[in-house]
């Protein structure tokens, strides 16, 4: 136990001192997924094949070589990759004539509205669901809710996605089969690409009401008469939502993943599937910035939910 | 004294079947895996059809229970006439091989590495940790797909990435084991003794994580098929004439408007397998290890 008057100051130390530390493995990651992607297009022989069409001029083919440096080492020519990348410049996307980076910036709004949809979709049915098996343990709703969890997490997303379709969209013909433009278009890629998280966020609420429902301050609660929808509702939810809340970004980034496939399903304009479709049509300098910048995102939200812990909770402390 | 530094920890004198019977044994999804395993292994030979035949004649046909279905087939037709459940039993050994391979390669080589993180520490324990959280900083689906881009898509690719997104697992917990393991007297003992290296990690330290290692293994069956048939209904996993479920669901999609069945079966097929390994490896880490509940 330390003093408490020096407490503060040394704490902001170990605080600065981690959150240093976290960026730079942040920043490490990154430039480590930078070089994974890179040396994967470089292991195929001649990189040229990937990042121009086959009809093209033997000069360019000469040109793009020289700008790129490929007659030089690879470690070499990985530096010049990650210059350009730095200054924005991932190579043209050639089945749309227009750079790579901004091809995919103008869809990262999409996929980011979809999995946040997808992340208030899971929310809303862990935490009634976490809260209720917690406070009837035992009950039929928590068995139900284990089964449903169950379920959850053996169903791949794209096929809730599908047997979406068939039911709302085909047999009861009350929500669009894909597309966008309206509130009901975001509805069943929401349920789809949030299902999953479901069962393991209703782990969580769960696990957390029952430490929060046993503690001293909620039998206080109890003792001067407080009600009990009162103390489940407001005081123990409050505190119980911590490690869900914390945790978000962790399914944010998984949302991320997952909408690769799910975007496919719904024609969803997002990055996923522009990346999809890139890797169809061969257009390599798209699938390359498209995996990067979800990498990015993905070692971001969940360095936030690392940082996060301390302002949500000033009872966790960062020394080990 | 160096005789008992290298015995291994007695185990309670009970077989192993005997430590594991009557504590919830989940024998519904035992018989269901192992009904997919003999799916697998058979294929062709148990299907009523064949899966690749063609019989436009009996295109489109529904499941037997209902008013049009036969039972020549059992689960309907797609669109080319080709009997679904052949094909959902012909499509097993592509889920099943790729788990295999995931358990095997993943397992071996995450584990070595997981152990030689934790053994040592120090320089080579930080480098294999920040390898591993570049792994994991590249999202499974969007690696297989630089993947797919630059190799083409085919069961090697699934195979391929399925072992470079899946070590990092086992690295990080057989890592976390390790670390409390070698601490442990007998490992101690065992160094003075003589023993190598090689001696302390294969007979002294394996035989302490092959729990870990089973119930991880357990744990990924479903992810991996899942995993599988995602890739496969992009089209950049499996490619035909093979069949799997993630195949055949990319293709229905094409006529879901036609035959509600032709969706629904190899998902249903998918689903109960995952839910299986899923309960077995469930129960699997209760029993060894009821503490660690989260794995």
């Amino acid at each position: 136990m330390r003093p408490s008057g020096t407490f503060p100051r040394e704490w902001g130390k170990v605080v600065t001192g981690y959150f240093l530390r976290r960026v730079l493995q942040g920043l490490i990651s990154i430039v480590g997924a930078s070089i994974v992607i890179f040396f994967i297009s470089r292991l195929s022989g001649d990189p040229i094949v990937l990042l121009l069409p086959t009809e093209a001029p033997p000069a360019l083919i000469e040109q793009v070589r020289q700008e790129m440096g490929l007659n030089e080492p690879v470690w070499k020519q990985y530096l010049i990759f990650a210059g350009k990348a730095l200054g924005g410049d991932f190579g043209k996307s050639y089945r749309w004539q227009a750079p790579a980076l901004e091809l995919v910036l103008d869809r990262l709004p999409a996929t980011i509205g979809l999995a946040l949809a997808a992340l208030a979709f899971s929310i809303l049915l862990a935490v009634p669901f976490g809260v209720l098996s917690a406070v009837y343990r035992g009950s039929l709703i928590d068995t139900l809710g284990k089964g449903f969890a169950m379920l959850g997490q053996a169903m791949p997303n794209f096929w809730v996605g599908l047997l979406l379709v068939l039911i709302f969209a085909i047999h009861l013909d009350v929500l669009p089969a894909y597309g966008t433009g309206s509130a009901a278009h975001v509805l069943m890629p929401a349920i789809a690409l949030g299902w999953y998280p479901v069962a393991a966020q209703t782990r969580i609420v769960r696990s957390a009401m029952l430490d929060v429902l046993d503690s001293d301050y909620i039998r206080m609660g109890r003792a001067v008469g407080a009600s009990e929808r009162v103390l489940v509702w407001k005081y123990a939810l409050r505190n119980a939502a911590i490690p869900l809340v914390t945790i978000l970004g962790v399914y944010f980034a998984a949302m991320l993943g997952g909408a690769f496939v799910v975007e496919t399903v719904f024609a969803w304009p997002g990055v996923g599937r522009t990346v999809v479709e890139a890797v169809f049509s061969r257009d390599f300098p798209v699938v390359q910035v498209g995996v990067l910048l979800t990498s990015i995102l993905f070692v971001t939200s969940n360095l936030l939910v690392d940082l996060s812990y301390g302002f949500i909770d000033p009872r966790i402390r960062y020394d080990r | 004294m160096t005789a008992d530094a290298t015995v291994a920890p007695t185990l309670p004198p009970r077989g192993l079947l005997t430590r594991l019977r009557g504590r919830g044994m989940p024998w519904i999804s035992m018989v269901i895996l192992a009904l997919v395993v003999i799916a697998a292994a058979f294929g062709e030979n148990v299907a009523p059809h064949d899966p690749n035949g063609l019989n436009l004649a009996a295109a489109f046909r529904p499941p037997v229970w209902e008013p049009k279905g036969e039972w020549a087939y059992l689960l309907g037709t797609d669109n080319l006439g080709r009997d679904i459940l052949s094909r959902i039993i012909a499509g097993a050994r592509v889920s099943l091989v790729s788990a295999l391979y995931a358990i095997v390669f993943a397992g071996a080589i995450g584990g070595l590495i997981g152990m030689i993180s934790g053994y040592f520490g120090g320089v080579v324990d930080a480098i294999i940790m920040r390898l591993v959280d570049i792994q994991m900083s590249i999202p499974a689906l969007a690696l297989a797909l630089v993947i797919a881009a630059v190799f083409g898509a085919d069961f090697d690719t699934v195979v391929i990435v399925i072992i470079v997104t899946y070590w990092t697992w086992y690295a990080r917990i057989v890592r976390g084991e390790i670390l409390s393991l070698k601490e442990r007297d007998y490992v101690a003992l065992a160094k003075v003794a003589g023993c190598g290296t090689a001696t302390i990690f294969f007979r002294h330290l394996l035989p302490n994580i092959m729990n870990t290692l089973l119930v991880l293994a357990t744990l990924q069956v479903g992810q991996v098929i899942i995993f599988e048939a995602s890739l496969s209904f992009l089209g950049l996993g499996i490619q035909a004439p093979d069949v799997s479920w993630g195949l055949m669901l990319s293709d229905a999609r094409n006529y879901i408007t036609n035959a509600w069945w032709a969706i629904t079966m190899p998902g249903i097929a998918i689903m109960i397998t995952c839910l299986s390994a899923n309960m077995i490896g469930d129960w699997l880490r209760d029993t060894f290890d009821p503490k660690r509940r989260q794995l």
